[in-house]
Order: C-alpha cells, then sequence, then structure tokens
C-alpha cells in the first residue's frame, strides 16, 4: 500500500500524441472504432489499411510494437472463441489442412479478430499516450454523464486500493501453507473473493461517509475547462476520417 | 454534546448519554477501549449521525439537517484510513474537493489548497497521486484536505495509528502548530500526553472520566478498569 508505480497501460513521454487534449484523443479513438466496426468483413483490404494507420499513430506517439503486443494479450480470450466458431457454426463447409471448416464459422471469427484487434490496439494507444487522470477530465469536458466520470474517477482511485488488499489477503493464505492445486480446493480463493468484495463494500460506506464529512452533495467539483483549439481537433480526427472514408469505400466496392 | 444517546439501525445502543463540552482552541484527548462508542461520538459532532436523544452545538450552532452544510464547515474530521478520505485523482483536487463543495472557485480555491497543503508541509506533492504517497504522506495530505476548509474543531481518529516514529513526530508537530480546537481519539497515549493537555475517557457508550491528561494516565486504577495500558517502561511523570 506504500508508493505505487504508474499505471502499466500508460507509456509516459512526449510525443505530438502525449501532448494532445484527452478529449480531443477519445473522440478520435471512438469514431475510429465506429469505422472499423461498420466496415463489411468481407472487405479484407480495408483491415490492412485499418491496421497501417494505427501502426502509423502508434510511430508517431514512439509506443513500442512489443510493448503493445504484449497488452494487446488481453483479447486472447475473443480469439479463443473465434477460432472456435469455424467448428462449431453449420453452413457449407471448406477443407482446410485436412480440416473441415464453416464456412460462416471462418467468416465470423475473422470478423471478430479483425474488429477486435484493431479495437483492442487503438484503445491501448489511446490508454499509452494518456494518463488516467486525463482521460477522466476528457469525459468531464466531453460532458459525459456526471455518475459514469464519477464511477470511473473511483475506479481508477481505488483499483490500486484493492489490487493490493487482494494482494495481501494472498500472501496471508499462502502463508498458512494454502498451496491449491485442484479444483476442489478453491474454497479458501472464493472465500477470498467474497471478503474482498465485503471489504470493499464497506471501503465505498467509509469513503461516502469521508466526502459526506468535507460537504459532498452529489456533485463532484468541475476541473479546468479550457477548449483545445480547433487546429488540434482537425489534426487528430484525420485518422478517423481516413477510417471512414475506408469504410464507405468498402461498402461501396464488397 | 448534552445528553446524547445513539442506536445503530439494528438496535445496538452505541452512546448512553454523553455530555462533553470542548472549549475554543483546547486540545482534548478522547481515549477508551475498542467499542467504546469514541467513533460514533465523533461522527455525531458532524451530523453524519443524528443524536437519538439529546442535543449536539458546534459554536451555538445545533447539529441539525438544515445546518450540514454550516457544520461540517466548521467541524472538520480526518479519518483513520487516509485511503477512504482521498479518492481524487491527484493530491490537489482531493484537498479542493471540501472548499469546492463551500463554492470556493478559481483564484480563491488554488490560494486554500495552497494554504492547507503548506499547512502539513505538502506543498510540493500537489500534483501527485494519493497511491504514490507514503502511508504518513497521505496522512497528512487527510489533514491537509480538512484544513482546507478551515474548520473550528479538527476532529482526529487515530491519527498516529501506523506510522513510523518520524513520521508521528512531525505529525505532531503539524497538530501542535495549528490554531484550532481539536479532539483527537486515540489508543496512543503518549501522544495524547504530548498533544493534549485534558482528555475525556469513555467505555461502554458513556464518558467515565474528564481530567488532565497526566492525571488520568497516572490513575491505574481507572486505567486498568478500563482496559488502557501504558507502553512498556512508559512512566508519565518523567516523560513529563
Amino acid at each position: 500500500m506504500g508508493a505505487g508505480h504508474s499505471h502499466p497501460l500508460h507509456l509516459p513521454g512526449a510525443s505530438p500524441l502525449h501532448r494532445m487534449p484527452s478529449e480531443v484523443k477519445i473522440v478520435a479513438a471512438l469514431a475510429f472504432v465506429v469505422s472499423v466496426v461498420a466496415t463489411p468483413r468481407e472487405a479484407i483490404w480495408a483491415f490492412g489499411l485499418y491496421a497501417l494507420l494505427l501502426a502509423g499513430v502508434a510511430a508517431t506517439a514512439r509506443v513500442p510494437a512489443g510493448w503493445l503486443a504484449t497488452r494487446g494479450l488481453i483479447e486472447t480470450p475473443f480469439v479463443v472463441l473465434a477460432v472456435v466458431l469455424p467448428f462449431l457454426e453449420g453452413g457449407p463447409h471448406v477443407h482446410v489442412a485436412g480440416l473441415s471448416l464453416s464456412e460462416p464459422g471462418l467468416w465470423a471469427g475473422w470478423n471478430i479478430v479483425a474488429k477486435g484487434t484493431l479495437g483492442v490496439f487503438a484503445s491501448l494507444l489511446l490508454a499509452a499516450t494518456t494518463n488516467g487522470r486525463d482521460l477522466l477530465l476528457g469525459l468531464q469536458r466531453l460532458r459525459t454523464p456526471a455518475p459514469i466520470v464519477q464511477i470511473a474517477t473511483f475506479m481508477l482511485r481505488y483499483a490500486d486500493v484493492i489490487i493490493g488488499n487482494a494482494r495481501a489477503m494472498r500472501i496471508a493464505r499462502l502463508s498458512r501453507c494454502h498451496d491449491p492445486r485442484f479444483l476442489w480446493q478453491v474454497r479458501a480463493f472464493a472465500t477470498s473473493i467474497g471478503s474482498l468484495f465485503l471489504r470493499s463494500y464497506e471501503r465505498g460506506e467509509r469513503v461516502y461517509v469521508a466526502m459526506l464529512s468535507r460537504g459532498y452533495t452529489g456533485a463532484l467539483p468541475m476541473g479546468a475547462t479550457a477548449r483545445p483549439p480547433a487546429r488540434q481537433w482537425a489534426t487528430a480526427l484525420t485518422i478517423p476520417a481516413a477510417a471512414a472514408a475506408v469504410s464507405v469505400t468498402a461498402w461501396l466496392t464488397t | 454534546m448534552e445528553g446524547v444517546a445513539f442506536a445503530y439501525p439494528d438496535g445496538r445502543q452505541a452512546l448512553f448519554g454523553v455530555d462533553l463540552t470542548l472549549k475554543r482552541g483546547e486540545r482534548v484527548a478522547l481515549l477508551g477501549p475498542n467499542g467504546a462508542g469514541k467513533t460514533t461520538l465523533v461522527l455525531h459532532l458532524n451530523g453524519i449521525h443524528l443524536a437519538g436523544a439529546g442535543s449536539v452545538t458546534v459554536a451555538g450552532l445545533p447539529v441539525a439537517k438544515e445546518n450540514l452544510t454550516e457544520i461540517r464547515r466548521r467541524v472538520g474530521i480526518v479519518f483513520q484510513d487516509p485511503d477512504d478520505q482521498l479518492f481524487m485523482p491527484s493530491v490537489a483536487e482531493d484537498v479542493a474537493f471540501g472548499p469546492a463543495n463551500l463554492g470556493l472557485r478559481g483564484a480563491a480555491l488554488h490560494e486554500r489548497v495552497t494554504e492547507a497543503l503548506t499547512a502539513v508541509g505538502m506543498q510540493e506533492f500537489a500534483d501527485r497521486a494519493p497511491h504514490h504517497l507514503s502511508f504518513g504522506q497521505r496522512r497528512r495530505v487527510a489533514v491537509a484536505t480538512v484544513l482546507a476548509m478551515r474548520p473550528e474543531i479538527l476532529v482526529l481518529d487515530e491519527p498516529s495509528s501506523n506510522l513510523d516514529p518520524a513520521s508521528r513526530r512531525e505529525l505532531a508537530q503539524i497538530l501542535q502548530s495549528l490554531d484550532v480546537t481539536l479532539l483527537m481519539v486515540t489508543h496512543d497515549l503518549p501522544y495524547a500526553l504530548e498533544l493534549c493537555p485534558r482528555s475525556v475517557l469513555m467505555d461502554g457508550g458513556v464518558i467515565v472520566a474528564d481530567a488532565p491528561t497526566p492525571q488520568l494516565l497516572m490513575d491505574a486504577e481507572l486505567m486498568r478498569e478500563h482496559r488502557l495500558e501504558l507502553p512498556y517502561g512508559f512512566n508519565p511523570s518523567v516523560a513529563l
């Protein structure tokens, strides 16, 4: 619970992307993802162009490919689902390397992997170039509903505290020779999760009482509200604009 | 505070008629074993709990629903765990939270934040995230979050708990430098002796003793009866 470290998803730097106002980056990332999702899955070339755009952004922000790749592993569960689909789906089948695969399943799997991966890397680039606090300020300046910003504020602040609690509980279990190897030994772990939930809930109540004690009435004070210059909006929006152009072309040609 | 009684919604009675008066500028320690009702009593001072019977008045203003904003400005509570108190992404924003709730904005708000952080020697850490600070630094920032509201009464719940000896001493120096009425809930009896000329002893939801701190700590029978013990080798008469 002592001194912490910067967030693992943030890569401090001084690139033009790091310096760009967070609300501009949030809108650009969201618009890019919408364009990607709206692209017909058959337009394989379009996804190649999107990947090139992201690679360009990563290079500008000086985010190393390896750094992105390791954090991109978060997508693995979805990739597993996508790999299974060609075996489970019905419809016409094709034979690849001796395996009979469903054609609609292959397209569905490709759709998930391609769009999911691009979405994950766009989000990772946003997180890499924007620290958590700026993301919150950006959301606030974009007039995101206050309860959502408040929930995100608390998540950002207390995730580390709760992870610290969980780590301390795990060390305490291990110190009493808890060494679960099989599923039926998972009880202590499950009980810890329950206990962690209760502790976090009780902490929530204490935080709320501490907030009330300082005159909280339901709204958090607003941060600075200076508007970013139009030039920065124009620069940032070239990426989603290019993506939108690719998406529209894909629709027209498919 | 006169005849204050309070029961929790589950029926557990925590206070059985508490009478307590703090004079302006006084520093008082609130002592007592675990479960004596100390924290419950503290939460009556700023209207988090409203007395079931009896009344609480702060500088002439009754603690009642219609006065809560002013009461919470006058009574600042520093809670035991700084992680309960510090919830904003940066130290400066957290210190600004209280005065902003009182309606301060812009330069006036900034001035308050600087003033409070300077009082606890944490002005260099204004832009840091609370979880990047040591426990002792977080405790000091927690004190600043309350000082920023310029309270008349500063209430501290276990201020010396979990602090290393140097942080404990530094916090004592800060508290001694403040010009406020101080009520300090603590099990740290040497700390009470060092900072508070007067001590109030609670047990079983009532006040059982109210005396000068040295006199109370040297009453061996009273101390034993209420599960209070001095640290090994500590002698209040020598310490003074």
